[in-house]
């Protein structure tokens, strides 16, 4: 089907076409993605469980579940965000659903290959750029840019004079990825080496996390949470704080991964202080939403969609609170490199990214099919599933992480750390698990609404019928 | 149409993009290129050829294209002892040259101009064959350590370096660590001991001049087991890491990595190809059916490991281990 959709012309392609075809996308890697996760943190506890061949050892496993989980999961579910919220703001069409069509294909094409490399050991060993530089190309040219260029595309041919703040963050964020990505490979590109490279590792990989993975999961709640409780924004304004703010604070930090390694001290000073100011943006994200439901709480029970997104912005409480202060050198002296920073790395991509996400992808599949979910008790189900899953995967890996810290600090030999750890590490298998159960409930729900849904007649929303029968 | 609110705001992005580039990317850059390659440097560099991880000469990241180390206690010339023994770094014809010989400016002010003007690198053609060693000399009244195209310099050449040493000599270190790389020893090491406490036990860190022309750098950021930047200052012995790489909990009962018995492979096979000192292909099977047995106690001692053949994975990543990671 999507390849007859691919050379048809763009005016007999559906309304939508690429928003689903996204979206089923992200369902699908999220399942791979968590299950992979699960099997690496079952290594983890129990090295013995599966060995012999190299394929499934923790080393090639573990890159494989980090980029299928950023790269399909959270970013393809932002594009299929983006393929309904950009037009819809701007009151017009998706500028081509044909591109659209080729992003979605490219995409899985390039990501499965990319990941099959990867699994075999074929790497350039760079963290969070493992990719080799011929699919970081494939990245850049055949993901990023016909996203970009679909997204600029239709904000400027919008039919509303101001642009709204999720679609000035979608439009930016995109643009700024792009060179994110560009920049952060050039290694590859270019064979940079020594300091240079380390450096533009961890620079790539922070702002791949400061400039597009929490970002734009912050505008995607700017749109979800108005649009289905149907409160006005709380303030535009302080939505424009956030948006100024992450691009001035956000983008420089990158020295904080590297504290211990000899760059420049002012380099590494000059991090922690901007990484303190993440607050700012974070404050004016949380507050503005959750001012913005002022009279609506009741939603927070009743809807799937409110209950995921607002969890997500709750979630980020913690996340910002901890991102604040684990740069400042007295704490990330302590914390660097244990299961504190896994656990944090979790919050944000697993806690409040993810959920604001699959709020969308609710929302979005369900409005593009035009059919009603299939069943609420099975989201309600997926909701206490990933929730429940992902705190104890959380508390876990945190207590795991503080023991490491102090076995650090206090000189204890190493292996008395791994033995402490051994229970948290199993606890975070258990959770993990959870995770995964809850995501393959969610792939047959929505399996089943595409195929069983009640149809949702013209001018009425899902969310207004949830609970007719 | 008076105010363009996209217009403003594309024109506060681009300041603002500039301004953080500036400070994170454009100055950091002058640090950078002000390090001069210490000993370590060019050590780490000229071991592990061009880069290590996916490349033109080494497509499958096997460990293809990479030099050999030699360690020489006498002149493979004059047949003269030297004392302490020293490293030649063979590139056999067609080896690509580390990045600092081609690029000279990166090894640092001083190192450079002593390895072009005394060290004649700039007559070393990769597709020659060609031997280089670390000498050191004086620049300004400073003592540096630089590169010497030994071939050139001392008539050093390939056959005649690998001919004059024993295998024992000859360290397949830029293989070794590409196996650091593909196995993702990584994801639980570091090579990046942490401030204070960790230096007592972990060693000193490293200096500024350390990384010149090493690619990737894989200090590794997540740190499930010790650090071994300095591994083999603390645990010299081969057998030790044979066994442990076969099984680390014949060493160490509680520990979490993984077995790398896949490793007797020979470089660029699979498992199915893993073989012992003798040729003869090992029996996975058995040999975890009698460990089995050890684990319950109804034998006093685990199965022997088998002894790796001298082209197998596991012996250049301890190769790797024992000469870089000192
Ligand atoms: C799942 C995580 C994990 C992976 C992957 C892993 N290791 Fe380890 N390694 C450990 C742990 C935990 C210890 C400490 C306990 C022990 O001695 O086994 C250790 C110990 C070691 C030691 C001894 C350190 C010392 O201080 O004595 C060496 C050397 C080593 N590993 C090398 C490697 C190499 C090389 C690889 C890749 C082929 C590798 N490890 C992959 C977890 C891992
Ligand atoms: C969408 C959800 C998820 C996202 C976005 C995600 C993302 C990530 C990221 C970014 C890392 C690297 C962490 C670091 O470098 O510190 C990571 C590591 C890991 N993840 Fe996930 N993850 C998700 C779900 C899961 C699940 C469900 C599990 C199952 C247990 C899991 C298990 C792991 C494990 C075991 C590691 C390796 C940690 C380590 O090396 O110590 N993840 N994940």
């Amino acid at each position: 089907m999507l390849l007859k959709l691919l050379f048809a012309k763009n005016e007999d392609i559906p309304v939508g076409s690429a928003t689903i075809f996204f979206g089923y996308s992200s369902i699908f890697w999220f399942v791979v993605g968590t299950g992979l996760g699960s099997f690496n943190a079952a290594k983890l506890a129990f090295p013995d469980w599966v060995t012999g061949t190299e394929l499934f050892a923790f080393g090639h496993m573990r890159q494989v579940h980090v980029l299928a989980v950023i790269l399909g999961w959270i970013s393809m579910a932002f594009a299929m965000t983006m393929m309904y919220m950009t037009p819809s703001l701007g009151n017009t069409k998706l500028w081509s659903e044909k591109l659209g069509l080729w992003n979605v294909f490219l995409w899985n094409i390039g990501l499965s290959l990319g990941l099959l490399l990867l699994w075999m050991g074929i790497t350039s060993g760079r963290e969070y750029s493992d990719l080799i530089w011929p699919i970081d190309l494939v990245v850049i040219f055949g993901v990023l840019l016909p996203l970009g260029i679909n997204v600029w595309m239709t904000i400027a041919h919008r039919k509303t004079q101001g642009i709204y703040i999720t679609n000035w963050f979608f439009g930016s964020m995109i643009f700024l990825t792009i060179i994110t990505v560009t920049i952060g490979q050039s290694p590859e590109l270019f064979n940079l080496t020594g300091l240079t490279e380390a450096y533009l590792t961890f620079w790539h990989a922070h702002n791949l996390l400061g400039l597009w993975i929490t970002p734009v999961a912050a505008a995607i709640a700017y749109y979800t949470i108005p649009k289905i409780t149907g409160n006005p924004l709380y303030s535009h304004r302080i939505g424009h704080l956030h948006f100024w703010s992450i691009i001035a604070f956000y983008s420089t930090p990158a020295s904080h991964h590297l504290m211990s390694a000899p760059l420049p001290e002012w380099l590494k000073s000059f991090a922690s202080v901007e990484g303190v100011l993440i607050l700012i943006p974070a404050v004016a994200f949380i507050a503005n939403i959750l001012l913005t439901m002022k009279g609506k709480w009741s939603l927070f029970v009743e809807n799937v969609e409110i209950k995921f997104s607002v969890t997500g912005v709750l979630l980020a409480i913690p996340l910002n609170m901890q991102g604040g202060f684990q740069q400042t050198r007295a704490i990330n002296w302590y914390v660097h490199g244990t299961g504190w920073i896994v656990a944090h790395a979790h919050l944000a991509l697993l806690g409040m990214s993810t959920f604001l996400e699959i709020a969308a992808v609710y929302f979005g599949l369900q409005a593009m099919l035009r059919r009603k979910l299939y069943s609420l008790a099975l989201a309600n189900l997926h909701y206490w599933f990933v929730i429940v899953g992902f705190c104890i995967y959380w508390i876990s890996m945190t207590i795991a992480g503080l023991i490491q810290g102090a076995g650090k600090i206090y000189e204890v030999p190493y292996i008395d750390v791994v033995i402490a750890e051994h229970p948290y590490m199993i606890a975070r298998w258990i959770g993990g698990t959870m995770v995964f159960t809850g995501n393959t409930i969610w792939l047959y729900n929505m399996w089943m609404t595409a195929r069983e849904g009640t149809i949702i007649p013209d001018g009425r929303y899902a969310h207004e019928m949830a609970y007719e029968r | 149409m008076g105010f363009r609110q996209h217009k403003f705001g594309s024109a506060g992005i681009g300041l603002m993009m500039g301004f953080s580039m500036s400070i994170t990317l454009f100055f950091p850059s002058f640090d950078f290129r002000s390090g001069v390659s210490t000993w370590v440097g060019l050590d780490k560099q000229l071991s592990a050829g061009r880069l290590i991880g996916f490349s033109y000469e080494d497509p499958l990241v096997r460990g293809d294209g990479k030099p050999v180390t030699v360690i020489l206690d006498k002149d493979p010339s004059t047949g003269a002892a030297i004392d302490p023994p020293i490293r030649a770094y063979v590139y056999k014809p067609g080896t690509p040259f580390s990045p600092g010989i081609n690029h000279t400016d990166q090894l640092g002010l001083g190192v450079e101009e002593l390895s072009v003007n005394v060290g004649k690198i700039n007559d070393a053609k990769p597709g020659d064959g060609i031997v280089f060693t670390i000498v050191k000399g004086e620049f300004n009244g400073e003592e540096l350590d630089y590169v010497e195209n030994a071939t050139a310099v001392r008539g050093w050449t390939v056959d005649k370096v690998l001919s004059s040493v024993g295998d024992d000599a000859k360290r397949f270190v830029g293989a070794g660590k590409t196996i650091y790389i593909t196995e993702g020893c990584w994801w639980c090491h570091t090579l990046l001991p942490e401030e204070t406490q960790d230096w007592q036990y972990f060693g000193t860190p490293p200096y500024l001049g350390d990384f010149n022309g090493e690619m990737p750098t894989a200090f590794g950021s997540d740190r499930k087991a010790p650090d071994i930047l300095h591994v083999a200052s603390r645990n010299s012995s081969r057998e030790w890491m044979y066994m442990h790489f076969f099984n680390p909990r014949l060493v160490q009962p509680n520990s979490i990595m993984p077995r790398f018995d896949y490793l007797w492979a020979p470089i660029g096979k699979g498992p199915s190809d893993a073989r012992d000192a003798s040729g003869a292909s090992i029996d996975f099977p058995k040999w975890r059916a009698e460990y089995m047995t050890y684990l319950k106690g109804d034998s006093i001692y685990p199965p022997d490991v088998p002894e790796p053949a001298a082209d197998s994975q596991v012996r250049a990543l301890v190769d790797w281990i024992m000469t870089s990671l000192r």
